[in-house]
């Protein structure tokens, strides 16, 4: 669904119906077209009325039985039955002289009382009876478009996001206190964004808004939640929560993942050795080595490079890529590799193994393909891992063991399978945990796999026993500091120093973090609760397993490049905001 | 500040385009217009209607604009340059009226009250009329040769009245004074202008005996010319010089001034065009304060005029367009403060355009407009009856006739009501001429002392030093304590031998004295309180935190408190009484500048010297001692006023205090606090470096988009 002409797709929420229930398809044409969601693939099935103007938006009744599509200067009510226009209401245009003289309905939403919200490029926010057609109320919020719409499940409330930045909360309030009138009411203003707020999305507690300024933002309605807790912050979602960068430990290299491009580094170096705090001069600066653009409009969904430097995969939505790149001194080839195996479906996840002879591609229904790597820069499909359960679930995330044993994936489903590449077969699963992972490894010595979860805690578990390990069960009794767990971003990378089997790093956009094992995890911790004052003070005298440093802001990517040296990616938020198109142009007076 | 209250057309003017009035002569309510046709018109302003009018037969010109002469009660012109009528304003016919021919040509007549009306002929010549009429046709020598009348007019100072005329001759410029008693004339040759600029215009006022000659000069300059009245024994002509008064300039563009008349000792009225560019002249009329080269009000007159004006009392006449003008205006008495801006309380007032208010004018003469009526209210007032309008609000005009007359009990009655009831803008621009009538009669009648009223005067914030310096000297004369704070609290321009004249009263006056006196304690310092309120414990915790002033106050009065604890260090004793205390901190508050203070305050006795020493040392200390915490109240003393009179005080009376013995001590207790104050910061300066280094660390560098660190991770 991702051509030109498609503008948008609603799916019926009726979480019973959901697969039997026709998805519709807005299209640039006028026309509204409905699909069918069937397990393995979608069927069209018919279309309702054509109308003049293209559909911008669309917006299913509850019952599943109507449906509001937005266009221009207008919107209709279709009846799905007979699909045909139940309903045609024209949204009136700007009331101030206006530049341009169309007023597009960016965005709709249909409650189940039969009102029809609607928010349009003249900068109102509007309330219409569908059954009869008329305007129940009007609200001009901006000089700017409004441009999303969300309701609250419970329908007392719903955001709408402007092209100013700014967020509006309506709240469905008796017109006396405790009368049985109600009326839609403006209540608050949010301002979290700089740039256009493009969609909304309204949960029990909170929204969630996201714009062109690429920044989610999650603001928790305080009137839903205990203040001064940790569901009370305001979150604001800078980077994906995944690693967008690979390293090439022995090749020295860094692959950065670009939306639309990759970029390949070399890293500089030192010759020369100081004491710590000491920044050193840069003897070989850093290369840019390869730019490497995607082909046609698809984002890069994932990528990798292999630890030997000579291979980068990469995949987009629909299918994924794998070059061969070769470094003599100055000079560097890349060719594609052309014969790669035909895979169902596209990669959610890369991963080269150690001694790069593997490539791992996690593919959208659960199962993970091993591809072979010749030195001849030939690829060929090995065979194809799969889980004992016929799971419909991505996968998420790989890792391989040092030694090429085990492969571990973890997917949508939140299950961690194991698997034994020497036998192919699923070696065991993880006790599902009730959070998402967001990073996976194996330690290249003892073969266990640390595993960290979005609700910021880490087990480790024992492949060979096929259980949590004894210092995983015993942080689980301790219990993490209350710092560690009211950190805002996901772990995103785990990995290792070469000489030192106890150290694991872990690292989030803020802070990158040395675990040492072999340390004795605080007796103490666990009263962390209780006296966290106490423990504050006692923790600081005492050598301790967490060594955090926080130094470094905000962070994309760390890995262990040798036992002595780490390879650490910053990406200022300025830089970003730096490339943005200027916000809306407001006339200030006085210029 | 000046304010155009009320504009009103009185009559329009004949011929196309607009031909100029030939004179305009006031009496009261009536003035008399002559054309530069043939007609004579009387009105009567307030009504804006003529009265009568009077022309001389076809054929015949008026030459000569008419006059009243206010002792026979005769109005006299000339006609044709030598026919010369009187007649009075129940004849109807000019023809039929006293017609004399003289011998030569007449420039002007002069009217001038209790005294026969004087003529000037073309030659330069000055005849009494009564003289002239006795043998009209008696031989009238030629003064001047060649050279042409361009202005004349008469001034009545205290013993005689003058009749001053300029000539001109080839561009130069002679100035004649003709006395009249005895009868000899003086003759001055004025300075010549710079390049191509002439005078255009010219007015003339009295002052201290001699003639201030105000010349406008094309180029947009007012000059200043003085003219000695005492004949002097050299034969030859002398040359005055003249003094630039003022430059017309108006936001950068030249205001090219037509005609300039005198309002008052200070400002002046000119009229003409400003010349902003080539496109764009546009004429307006404005008025100048002379003593300080401020623009104090200016109007646009957008019809254009002639630029003829004439100002009697409050009103102004203008020709505008095909109009004669009447503007009635006001000007704020003139005071430093209120031209540089430094009125502590400034309300730029909005020019108000109001209609006269008939009912009004019939009850009363004294008022022409009623200036402080909103016009919303217009048909409401009518409604009222008359006495209520005259109990409601009194004009400016009315209240300064009741200051000069009246019982003080009357006058602080009506002043107190016309306080409450003025506008602003209204209140602001008169406020000056009430303070000064009122100080005027102050200084005339001992028992007159209206102290309600300054109090209040002086409370609105309206008032500056220099608007009324007599103000402060009567209230210094009658030892008028409160009055003296509340100048020095309000007034930003208090001179500083008066600042060092209240110094020395309030260091002198006797305690019973003072404490009778209904004083402002707002002003008391929490630091003479401190001392109490530090015995007080709990008490002081409150007052620290800056919370409950209430507090200090009432403990403030109990002053007994402080003589009597006797196990408190001497130190911390306060030499002086809350009251006294208060008053001193006024002047401790008050803006100086110390070059022109430092002389002053050598006139301080050595008692006062130590006293006041004594009190600031004593304050110093509870200010330092207290820096960290936040006084309560708005006038609060710092470190570095407290410090600058200590100063101050020690350069002025230096060696009088090395030889005192009672001084030693103090000043050896201020020499080593002082040095204790050094040393703490000079201890702080040390560690300054530590401080910024801390911060350094604390902001890293900036590294680049590439760096390899060493770090260490603990």
């Amino acid at each position: 669904m991702r051509y030109g002409f498609f503008w948008l797709l609603r799916c019926r929420k009726d979480e019973a119906l959901t697969l039997r229930s026709p998805p519709q398809v807005g299209c640039e044409d006028g026309s509204v077209k409905l699909f069918q969601v069937l397990p393995d693939r979608i069927q069209f099935e018919r279309q309702l009325d054509r109308q003049k103007e293209r559909i911008l938006s669309l917006s299913w009744h509850p019952s599943g039985t109507r449906i509001a599509a937005g266009s221009i200067d207008r919107f209709y009510i279709f009846d799905i039955k007979s699909g045909h226009v139940s309903r045609q209401i024209l949204v009136e245009r700007r009331l101030q002289g206006s530049p341009s003289p169309k007023c597009l309905v960016w965005d709709l939403a249909f409650l189940s009382d039969g009102t029809v919200v609607s928010v349009d490029s003249a900068g109102k926010v509007q309330f219409w009876d569908s059954e009869m057609g008329t305007l129940l109320s009007k609200h001009p919020i901006s000089k700017a478009a409004v441009l999303s719409v969300a309701v609250a499940e419970a329908e007392d409330s719903l955001v709408v996001g402007t092209s100013e930045g700014t967020v509006y909360q309506f709240q469905l309030l008796p017109v006396k206190l405790g009368g049985s009138e109600h009326h839609w009411v403006r209540t608050r203003l949010f301002r979290h964004h700089t740039h256009d707020v493009r969609t909304v999305a309204h949960t029990a507690t909170a929204f969630i808004s996201g714009g062109l300024d690429g920044q989610l933002v999650i603001r928790p309605l305080m009137e839903k939640v205990e203040s001064k807790t940790y569901e009370a912050a305001l979150r604001i979602v800078a980077f994906p929560h995944r690693c967008l960068v690979s390293c090439a430990r022995r090749a020295r290299l860094l692959l950065f993942q670009y939306p639309q491009h990759l970029e390949l580094w070399r890293l500089g170096t030192t010759n020369t050795f100081g004491r710590p705090g000491e920044v050193l001069p840069v003897s070989c600066p850093p290369q840019n080595l390869l730019q490497l653009k995607a082909k046609g409009p698809e984002h890069i969904r994932s990528s990798c490079v292999s630890p030997c430097g000579s291979w980068i995969a990469y995949s987009t939505a629909t299918r994924f890529y794998l070059h061969r790149v070769q470094l003599t001194g100055e000079q560097v080839s890349i060719n594609r590799v052309l014969k790669t195996p035909k895979l169902n479906g596209s990669a959610h996840h890369l991963l080269f193994s150690s001694d790069s002879t593997r490539l791992f591609v996690a593919s959208d229904c659960g199962c993970v393909h091993v591809l072979s790597l010749l030195q001849s820069g030939a690829c060929k499909h090995l065979h194809t891992l799969r889980p004992n359960l016929e799971r419909s679930e991505a996968v998420y995330q790989l890792a391989v063991s040092a030694d090429g044993k085990w492969l571990s994936a973890a997917g949508g489903d939140r299950d961690i399978c194991i698997y034994n590449l020497e036998n192919t077969k699923l070696h065991c699963t993880v006790p599902s945990y009730g959070c998402p992972v967001t990073a996976l490894a194996i330690h290249p010595v003892t073969n266990n796999l640390i595993i960290a979860h979005s609700d910021q805690q880490v087990f480790e578990f024992s492949i060979r026993d096929k259980g949590y390990t004894p210092w995983s069960r015993k942080l689980q009794q301790l219990g993490l500091h209350k710092d560690w767990l009211e950190r805002d971003t996901p772990i995103t990378h785990i990995a290792f120093r070469p000489r030192h089997p106890s150290h694991v790093l872990l690292h989030d956009t803020y802070m990158f973090c040395i675990l040492d094992t072999s340390l004795p995890l605080h007796e103490d911790a666990a009263a962390s609760k209780k006296q966290a004052q106490l423990v504050k003070t006692t923790q600081r005298n005492r050598v301790h397993a967490f060594k955090i440093c926080k130094r470094f802001q905000p962070l994309l990517f760390v890995d262990f490049l040798d036992d002595t040296s780490l390879v650490v990616v910053e990406r200022p938020l300025m830089d970003i905001k730096a490339q943005l198109p200027p916000p809306v142009y407001q006339k200030k007076f006085g210029t | 500040m000046a304010v155009f209250r009320e504009r009103f057309t009185l009559c329009s003017l004949p011929g196309t385009p607009p031909r100029a009035p030939l004179g305009l002569e006031a009496d009261a309510d009536r003035v008399l217009l002559t054309d530069r046709g043939r007609t004579v018109t009387l009105y009567k302003v307030s009504d804006q209607k003529p009265l009568s009018c009077w022309s001389v037969k076809q054929g015949q010109t008026i030459t000569c604009p008419a006059v009243w002469n206010s002792e026979t009660e005769e109005f006299i012109l000339v006609h044709d340059g030598k026919v010369l009528q009187i007649w009075k304003e129940d004849d109807t016919d000019l023809d039929k009226v006293f017609k004399a021919t003289l011998s030569s040509d007449v420039y002007r007549i002069h009217s001038l009250p209790h005294t026969e009306p004087l003529v000037l002929f073309k030659g330069g010549a000055v005849k009494n009329l009564d003289a002239l009429l006795a043998a009209p046709q008696q031989e009238i020598e030629n003064i001047i040769s060649n050279e042409v009348i361009r202005w004349s007019d008469t001034l009545i100072g205290v013993e005689k009245h003058v009749l001053l005329f300029i000539t001109e001759q080839d561009r130069n410029y002679f100035i004649y004074v003709q006395h009249c008693n005895p009868y000899f004339l003086q003759k001055f040759k004025l300075e010549q202008g710079v390049g191509s600029s002439t005078p255009l215009s010219f007015t003339a006022y009295l002052k201290n005996k001699v003639i201030a000659l105000l010349c406008l000069y094309s180029s947009g300059y007012v000059c200043e010319v003085l003219v000695p009245l005492q004949e002097s024994k050299t034969a030859e002509t002398q040359i005055l010089p003249k003094s630039v008064l003022l430059r017309l300039n108006v936001c950068g563009s030249i205001l090219k001034g037509t005609s300039i008349v005198i309002l008052d000792k200070d400002h002046i009225a000119v009229t003409g065009c400003l010349d902003s560019s080539e496109s764009n002249v546009k004429d307006c009329f404005s008025i100048w304060n002379v003593k300080f080269q401020t623009l104090e009000a200016s109007k646009e007159l957008p019809q254009g005029t002639t630029g003829q004006c004439w100002a009697y009392d409050d009103k102004l006449f203008i020709t505008h367009g095909r109009e004669l003008e009447v503007i009635l205006y006001k000007c704020e008495t003139s005071s430093l403060a209120a031209a540089v801006g430094k009125s502590k309380d400034t309300h730029i007032s909005e020019m108000k355009s109001l209609s006269t208010d008939w009912n009004m004018l019939q009850e009363d003469d004294l008022m022409c407009a009623h200036p402080d009526k909103p016009a919303k209210d217009e048909s409401k007032r009518l409604l009222r009856s008359r006495k209520n309008v005259q109990e409601g609000t009194l004009t400016v005009e009315q209240l300064l006739v009741i200051i000069k007359g009246a019982s003080q009990n009357t006058v602080e009655e009506k002043l107190l009501a016309f306080l409450s009831s003025t506008p602003m803008p209204v209140f602001q621009v008169s406020i000056g001429y009430i303070v000064s009538t009122l100080v005027n009669r102050c200084k005339a009648e001992s028992s007159f002392y209206p102290r309600r009223c300054l109090v209040q005067l002086i409370q609105t914030q309206g008032v500056s030093y220099s608007m009324c310096p007599e103000l402060m000297a009567i209230a210094v004369e009658k030892t008028d304590i409160h009055l003296l704070q509340l100048c020095l609290q309000q007034f930003p321009d208090i001179p500083e031998a008066v600042i060092c004249t209240c110094l020395r009263i309030f260091l002198s006056i006797g305690d019973d004295h003072l404490e009778t006196m209904n004083m402002n304690l707002d002003f008391v310092p929490s630091h003479v309180d401190t001392v109490q309120n530090n015995k007080m414990d709990e008490l002081s915790k409150i007052v620290q935190n800056g919370c409950t002033f209430e507090l200090i106050e009432e403990d403030s009065c109990d002053t007994q408190a402080i003589q009597k604890s006797h196990e408190l260090d001497l130190n911390e004793i306060c030499p002086v009484g809350p009251y006294r205390a208060t008053l001193l901190n006024t002047i401790i508050c008050s803006a100086y500048s110390e070059t022109f203070l430092l002389p002053h305050l050598k006139d301080l006795s050595a008692k006062e010297v130590i006293l006041f020493l004594q009190y600031l040392q004593y304050v110093y200390v509870q200010c330092s001692k207290e820096s960290s915490a936040h006084f309560p109240g708005i006038f609060r003393l710092t470190v570095q006023q407290i410090m600058d009179w200590l100063c101050l005080l020690l350069d002025a009376h230096f060696t009088v205090v090395v030889m005192l013995p009672e001084a030693r001590g103090l000043l050896s207790k201020l020499h080593k606090f002082v040095r204790a104050q050094v040393h703490f910061y000079s201890e702080l300066n040390k560690i300054e470096g530590s401080l910024k280094h801390l911060q350094r660390i604390n902001h890293p560098e900036d590294k680049g988009l590439y760096s390899i660190e060493v770090i260490k991770l603990t």
